[in-house]
C-alpha cells in the first residue's frame, strides 16, 4: 500500500496501477535461435530481489502508459519514477 | 527420551500445576559439521527434517530458521487442508498428504487438531460450473472424493450462504470434498518440531544463513549468523525468500514473492462448520475453534516481501464476503497480517535437485503450501536422501521450465491464485 508517482498524471494511490514485473528484461532479437534454456530464462526466470528492484509498472486506471520504477521491496520505498526507454537514474 | 503425551501425562502433571511438563525441543549450539541441514523451520523444514530421520535414517542433521519456529507462513496461513486438483501430477501429491494428515496427530504423538469438516467450492458463473463440474470428474478418476452439488444442496450443507438469485454472482452450484479439512498451524510446526528433536535433530532458531559456500560442482557449507556450518547437503525451504538464498549461489528460479493476506473476526458462537471457498470472488471463510471467522484474501500484484499487504485487497475480499453471506454484515476484524509467498508462473511447486551438487530446493508453493505440509516433508526427504525425486514429485521438478511440462494449476486448482 503506497503512493506512486506517475511520471504522466502525478501522485496516484498504489491500486489505480497494475505491475508488470521485473523491468529491463530485452526481448530476444532473433527467437528462433534461441535454446530451450534460453527461452526458460527469458519467459520464467526471475531475480525476485529482497532490496532494490527495477520494475515496469502501468497506469491501468488513469492514463494507461507503462513506465519504470526503481523500488525497495523490503519496505515498498521508491526510489526513483523514470519513463519507457530512458535510462534508470540511479544504479 | 521424549516422555509420550496421553491422558496420563496429563493427570500426573495436573498434581504439580503444569510446572514440570518436558520442554518440547531442545535449543542446541549448531555443530561443526552435519550429513544436511535444511534452511527454512517452517513446516515444511521442520517435516523434511522429521522424515529425514524416521524414514532415511539422517539424524545427524539440522535445521536452522532466522526467527522462531513456525513464525513465518506455517503461522499465518489460513489452514485448509484438501487435494482436488485437476492434473494427475497435482493430485498424486496433495492426496499423498492428505493421506498423511489422517493419521498425523497419532504419529507425531501431537494433535494437529486435524479436522475433517469438508471444503467447498463454489460456482458463481456458467464457465465456474464447467470447470468445477470437470475438476470433480478428474478427482474422482483419480480416486479423490469429490461431489458435485447444486444450488438448494449448497443451502442445505452451509445454510449461511446467500443463495439468492439477484446478488451479483448468484452461486449456481459448487463441489465439496468431505475428506478435507483443517487443522492447527502451529500444532504442525511444533509436532514435526518435537518429534524431530525426538530423534537427534537439531533446531538452531535465530540462526539466519548470509551465504552458501560452494565446492567445485557442489557445496561445502553455510555462513549464518552463528558462524560456518559444513555440510555436503542443503535443502532450501525458505517459501517467501527461496529466491534469496538460491541468488547466494547465482541461481535463478522462476519465482515471485508477494504478499499474501488474510484475517480473522471477533470470536462468536459456532456458525459455519465447514470451509468455503470462492474462485471468482476470491473469498474462503472458516470458523477457528476458538470462534474466529478465519479469512482468506488475495495477494498483491507486485513483488514484495513486507508481509503487509494492499488495503483494497482486503477490502474486496470483504465485500464479496458480505454478499455471499450478509449476516457477518455487522463483525468486527480483529486482526489482518501478511505473508510471502513464492509463486512459481504455473502455480505449482518446485521439489526439486539443482544443477548444483547436493542443492535441493522445495518451493514455489505460492498461495497453497500449508495443506501439503506432511506429503512436501516426506517427498523432499526422499528426494535429499536418495538424490532422486520419488515419482510423486518427479513432475515438479526445475526443468520443466525448460522443457515445458508444466503442471498448470492457474484456476484449475479450485481457487485463483
Amino acid at each position: 500500500m503506497f503512493l506512486i508517482n506517475c511520471p504522466y498524471c502525478g501522485e496516484r494511490d498504489q491500486s489505480e496501477f497494475s505491475a508488470g514485473g521485473e523491468a529491463h528484461i530485452i526481448r530476444p532479437k532473433q527467437p528462433t535461435e534461441l535454446s530451450d534454456d534460453q527461452w526458460a530464462e527469458y519467459l520464467f526466470m526471475r531475480k525476485n530481489i529482497k532490496g532494490v528492484q527495477f520494475e515496469r509498472w502501468n497506469h491501468a486506471h488513469g492514463c494507461r502508459k507503462w513506465f519504470n520504477m526503481v523500488r525497495d521491496t523490503s519496505n515498498d520505498k521508491i526510489h526513483a519514477v523514470y519513463k519507457m526507454g530512458e535510462k534508470p537514474p540511479i544504479k | 527420551m521424549k516422555n509420550k503425551y496421553s491422558i496420563f501425562s496429563l493427570i500426573k502433571n495436573a498434581f504439580s500445576y503444569h510446572e514440570n511438563w518436558q520442554r518440547a525441543w531442545r535449543d542446541p549450539e549448531p555443530k561443526k559439521e552435519y550429513d544436511a541441514i535444511i534452511i527454512g523451520g517452517g513446516g515444511h523444514g521442520l517435516a523434511t527434517a522429521f522424515y529425514l530421520a524416521k524414514k532415511h535414517n539422517m539424524t545427524n542433521i539440522a535445521v536452522v530458521e532466522k526467527g522462531w519456529i513456525g513464525g513465518g507462513n506455517t503461522g499465518r496461513n489460513t489452514t485448509i487442508i484438501r487435494s482436488n486438483y485437476l492434473w494427475d501430477a497435482s493430485a498424486g501429491l496433495y492426496d499423498h498428504a492428505l493421506k498423511i494428515w489422517e493419521g498425523l496427530s497419532q504419529e507425531l504423538n501431537y494433535n494437529v487438531m486435524f479436522s475433517q469438516r469438508g471444503v467447498m467450492n463454489l460456482a458463481h458463473n456458467l464457465q465456474d460450473v464447467r470447470d468445477l463440474k470437470r475438476r470433480t470428474h478428474a478427482n474422482r478418476l483419480n480416486g479423490i472424493d469429490a461431489v458435485w452439488l447444486n444450488t438448494e444442496e449448497v443451502k442445505k450443507f452451509c445454510p449461511i450462504i446467500n443463495t439468492s438469485p439477484n446478488i451479483r454472482y448468484p452461486v449456481l452450484g459448487g463441489t465439496l470434498q468431505k475428506r478435507a479439512g483443517t487443522a492447527r498451524h502451529d500444532a504442525v510446526a511444533w509436532g514435526y518440531a518435537r518429534g524431530a528433536d525426538a530423534m537427534g535433530v537439531d533446531i538452531i532458531q535465530n540462526c539466519e544463513v548470509k551465504g552458501i559456500k560452494r565446492k567445485e560442482n557442489g557445496v561445502e557449507g553455510i555462513e549464518t549468523t552463528k558462524g560456518f556450518i559444513k555440510t555436503k547437503k542443503i535443502g532450501v525451504v525458505a517459501a517467501g525468500h527461496s529466491s534469496v538464498i538460491a541468488n547466494m549461489v547465482d541461481l535463478k528460479l522462476p519465482l515471485e514473492s508477494k504478499p499474501l493476506q488474510a484475517l480473522v473476526s471477533e470470536p462468536v458462537k459456532p456458525i459455519i462448520d465447514t470451509v468455503v471457498m470462492s474462485n471468482a470472488v476470491h473469498a474462503y471463510v472458516s470458523q477457528s475453534d476458538k470462534g474466529e471467522l478465519v479469512i482468506g484474501a488475495g495477494t498483491d500484484a507486485y513483488v514484495s516481501y513486507t508481509q503487509r499487504g494492499s488495503h483494497d485487497v482486503v477490502e474486496g475480499t470483504l465485500k464479496a464476503i458480505l454478499e455471499l453471506y450478509p449476516i457477518f454484515s455487522r463483525m468486527k476484524m480483529l486482526r489482518q497480517w501478511g505473508g510471502i509467498v513464492d509463486i512459481c508462473p504455473d502455480a505449482s511447486p518446485i521439489i526439486s535437485k539443482t544443477h548444483i551438487e547436493g542443492l535441493y530446493f522445495n518451493c514455489g508453493w505460492g498461495t497453497g503450501g500449508f495443506k501439503a505440509t506432511p506429503g512436501s516433508g516426506d517427498l523432499f526427504a526422499h528426494t535429499i536422501a536418495n538424490d532422486e525425486p520419488h515419482k510423486l514429485n518427479a513432475d515438479f521438478n526445475i526443468n520443466r521450465f525448460v522443457s515445458g511440462d508444466l503442471v498448470d494449476e492457474h484456476g484449475a486448482a479450485a481457487v485463483a491464485h
